[in-house]
C-alpha cells in the first residue's frame, strides 16, 4: 500500500504570550515531534488523553493550522508550508468532520446552503446541479431530500453529524480527518454513525485519520491505532496487536481505565496518578515515566526516543522506564 | 425502609407549545449504603429526576406535578423552600456532570467548599476553612492547604470533579446524586473518580444515585439499575440480573450497541433505528414503539403498558411488543 498522508517529524509550538510587551516568554509544545503515515483505503485511530495534541495534530494534517517545523506530505506533494492558493485544490482530496456538530453547523443556513458551500467554493456545477448533488448526499448519508431546506436546530445530535459527513463527502475526498466524530453522541445514535463512516470508506475508498478518546470506539473502526502523550506518539501498531500486546505502559494504562460493561467482571484498573502534565515547558526523556515518577526515568533523559519497530509492524517509544523490548 | 423512594413522579415544564411531560410517572428508591445507577439516552429525563429531588427546576416553567419523593420518612414534594435549603448539601450532595459551569470562576475553590459548611453547621469562617482543607485532602487534592486559595481556572478537570465532590460530601450527606460525574473526564481520570467515589461510599456508608449514560460505568459501580426512555422507566433491575438477562427491547438495543473490545473489528455495530422522538412527539402508549424493530398495534401505541414485577426485583414495562422475556 501507497502511503496517501505523511507527517514527518512534525512540531507545532504555539507562543505563550506575557509580560508587559507580550512577547513569547514560552511555548506550548502541542505536537512534538510526530511521524505516522496513513494508507490509501486505511483508518489509522489515534487516542490520548484530552491536551494530548491529537486535534492540534489532525488541525495541522488538513492545514488549518502552519506546523513551526517538520514535513507534512499528502497525495504526493509537500504541502507543509503551502499557501492558500495551492491548498484549494488539495482540500477537494482532504476533508475534516468535527466534533460538535450543532458548533461546527452555521445555524443560520440552510442544510442546502451547508451541504453545497463545498460546490461554491470549488465553483463547481449550476445552482440546480448543486441542488440535485446535495440531495443525492443526503439521501447518500440516511437523511431525506427533503431534509435541505430546513435548519440544522431541527435535527437531533446525530442527524447533524450525518449532514457534517454529507459536507464532507461532498467533493470526493480521499480522505477526512474525524476528530472525535461521535463523542458528543449517545451510544444508539454512536453506532449508526459509525455504521454509515464504515458504510462509506467501503463505497468511497476512503481513508479516515480517528481522532477519538473512546479506545473501544477506535479499536472498532481502525485498521492501525497510534496511542499519544504529550505531544509525542508512544506506540503505533495494528489495532488487534495495540490491544493485545501493548508495549508501552502509557498504552496498558489506557486500555486497563476502559470500564467493561459487564458487571461480574471487576477489573482492578492500573491507576494513573495526577492528570496530563502541561506541554508548556513539558519533562525531559521520557514524559510517562516523568508522571509515574519511575525509578528508571532518569535513564531515558538525552536519549534517542524515536520509535522503534519491535514486531512487524508494532512501534513503540524505546524509553528504559516504559517499555520492555 | 429504603432511605429515598420516588413514586409515580411526573415532572413537566411549561413552554410556549403548551406543556411537556419530561418525568412521566418514575418510581425507584436506593438504601444507604447501595448504588443506584439511572441510565437513558440524552432527553430520557435522568437529569430531571435528579433535579426533581433536590427541587432544583429551572423555575418558573418546571414544576412537579405529582408523585412522592419520600425522603428518611419526611416528603420533599410538599417540602417549604427554607426545609429544602436544610436538605441540600446536608443530607443530600449533588454532584454536575460539567465542573467548570457548576463552579463559580470568580471566588476561591476554598471560599466555595466553606460555603457548605458555614450554611449547615455553626461554625466561623477559619473552622470552615480547616474543614474545608481537611474534606480536600480526603477527596485526593495534593496539597489543599495551597489549593484552597487557588481559583478553579488553576486546576485541572479531575482536580475540579474532586472539588466538586468534596462540596457534595462536605457534611456527610446520607445521599449523594452524581449526575454524569465523569462524562467530560478522560478514561483514565474517570477511573480514580468511580474509585474515589466508591471508596468515600465505604467509608461514609452513603447512597448513591448514579446518572448516566455509559453502560460500562454501570456495570463497574452500580448494585441496582433503572434504564429511562422518553421520561418513562422502561426496565428496573439489580445490575447482575439486567446484564444477563435484560428483557425490554430498548435496554437489549442499549447493550448491544456498546462497542466492545471482544467484538470483531470493522463489522457493523447493531444500532437502534431512528432517533429519541421529541417530547410532545411521544406515543401515550409503548414509547419506544417508534423505534423498536417490531410493528406495535394501535392499542400498544395509545394505552400505557403495565410496569410489572417479572421476576423478585427485576420490573419490566410490559409491553406486548417490546417485553421479550
Amino acid at each position: 500500500m501507497k502511503p496517501l498522508l505523511s507527517v514527518e517529524n512534525l512540531k507545532m509550538h504555539f507562543p505563550v504570550k506575557g509580560g508587559v510587551f507580550l512577547r513569547a516568554m514560552a511555548s506550548c509544545k502541542a505536537v512534538d515531534g510526530v511521524s505516522l503515515t496513513v494508507h490509501e483505503g486505511e483508518t489509522l485511530g489515534l487516542v490520548g488523553e484530552s491536551g494530548c495534541g491529537k486535534s492540534t495534530l489532525g488541525k495541522c494534517m488538513v492545514r488549518l493550522l502552519e506546523p513551526t517545523d517538520g514535513r507534512i506530505e499528502f497525495a504526493g506533494d509537500d504541502i507543509t508550508h503551502a499557501n492558500r492558493h495551492h491548498l484549494l485544490p488539495k482540500r477537494r482530496d482532504l476533508q475534516m468532520i468535527f466534533q460538535d456538530p450543532a458548533e461546527s453547523l452555521n445555524p443560520r443556513h440552510t442544510v442546502e446552503q451547508i451541504v453545497s458551500e463545498p460546490f461554491v467554493i470549488h465553483k463547481i456545477g449550476t445552482k440546480r446541479d448543486r441542488l440535485a448533488k446535495v440531495e443525492e448526499l443526503l439521501e447518500k448519508v440516511g437523511l431525506s431530500a427533503a431534509a435541505a431546506q430546513r435548519f440544522p436546530f431541527e435535527f437531533s445530535g446525530g442527524q447533524r453529524q450525518r449532514i457534517g459527513i454529507a459536507r464532507a463527502i461532498a467533493l470526493n475526498p480521499r480522505m477526512i480527518i474525524c476528530d472525535e466524530p461521535v463523542s458528543a453522541l449517545d451510544v444508539s445514535v454512536q453506532s449508526q454513525v459509525l455504521n454509515l463512516m464504515m458504510d462509506l470508506q467501503r463505497d468511497l475508498g476512503l481513508s479516515y485519520l480517528f481522532i477519538a478518546h473512546d479506545l473501544a470506539v477506535v479499536r472498532h473502526v481502525s485498521d492501525r491505532v497510534a496511542i499519544m502523550y504529550l505531544g509525542k506518539i508512544m506506540e503505533i501498531a495494528d489495532a488487534d496487536s495495540i490491544y493485545e500486546n501493548p508495549r508501552h505502559a502509557y498504552t496498558k494504562a489506557l486500555i486497563s481505565a476502559i470500564p467493561v460493561p459487564d458487571p461480574k467482571v471487576r477489573r482492578e484498573p492500573r491507576f494513573l496518578e495526577g492528570d496530563v502534565p502541561s506541554p508548556i515547558d513539558p519533562p525531559e526523556g521520557c514524559a510517562f515515566g516523568h508522571r509515574m515518577g519511575h525509578p528508571k526515568w532518569k535513564e531515558s533523559v538525552g536519549m534517542d526516543l524515536s520509535l522503534k519497530e519491535v514486531a512487524p509492524g508494532h512501534w513503540v517509544q524505546p524509553c528504559p522506564c516504559c517499555t520492555e523490548l | 425502609m429504603p432511605l429515598l423512594e420516588v413514586t409515580d413522579l411526573r415532572t413537566g415544564f411549561e413552554t410556549d407549545s403548551g406543556r411537556v411531560v419530561a418525568v412521566d410517572g418514575v418510581s425507584f428508591s436506593v438504601e444507604r449504603n447501595r448504588t443506584l445507577g439511572i441510565v437513558g439516552e440524552s432527553g430520557c429525563g435522568k437529569s430531571v429526576t435528579a433535579l426533581s429531588i433536590m427541587q432544583l427546576l429551572p423555575q418558573p416553567a418546571g414544576s412537579i406535578l405529582g408523585g412522592s419523593i419520600r425522603f428518611k420518612d419526611r416528603e420533599l414534594v410538599e417540602a417549604t423552600p427554607e426545609h429544602m435549603v436544610d436538605v441540600r448539601g446536608d443530607e443530600i450532595g449533588m454532584i454536575f456532570q460539567e465542573p467548570m459551569t457548576a463552579l463559580n470562576p470568580v471566588q476561591k475553590i476554598g471560599r466555595q467548599v466553606s460555603e457548605v459548611f458555614l450554611l449547615h453547621k455553626k461554625i466561623d469562617k477559619a473552622e470552615a476553612r480547616a474543614a474545608s482543607i481537611d474534606i480536600l485532602d480526603k477527596v485526593g487534592i495534593p496539597s489543599p492547604e495551597v489549593r484552597v486559595d487557588e481559583y478553579p481556572h488553576q486546576l485541572s478537570g479531575g482536580m475540579r470533579q474532586r472539588v466538586m465532590i468534596a462540596m457534595a460530601l462536605g457534611c456527610k450527606p446520607d445521599l449523594l446524586i452524581a449526575d454524569e460525574p465523569t462524562t467530560a473526564l478522560d478514561v483514565t481520570v474517570q477511573a480514580q473518580i468511580l474509585k474515589l467515589m466508591s471508596d468515600l461510599q465505604a467509608e461514609m456508608g452513603m447512597a448513591i444515585i448514579l446518572i448516566t449514560h455509559d453502560l460500562g460505568v454501570i456495570a463497574e459501580t452500580c448494585d441496582e439499575v433503572v434504564v429511562m426512555y422518553g421520561g418513562r422507566v422502561v426496565e428496573r433491575a439489580p445490575v447482575e440480573e439486567l446484564f444477563a438477562n435484560p428483557l425490554h427491547a430498548y435496554t437489549k438495543g442499549l447493550l448491544r450497541s456498546i462497542p466492545r473490545l471482544d467484538r470483531e473489528r470493522k463489522t457493523k455495530l447493531p444500532t437502534i433505528e431512528g432517533n429519541v422522538p421529541s417530547l410532545d412527539q411521544m406515543p401515550d402508549g409503548c414509547r419506544f414503539s417508534t423505534r423498536a424493530d417490531v410493528e406495535h398495534d394501535e392499542a400498544s401505541i395509545k394505552e400505557r403498558p403495565p410496569f410489572e414485577e417479572i421476576s423478585p426485583g427485576h420490573w419490566v414495562e410490559k409491553c406486548p411488543f417490546c417485553f421479550q422475556g
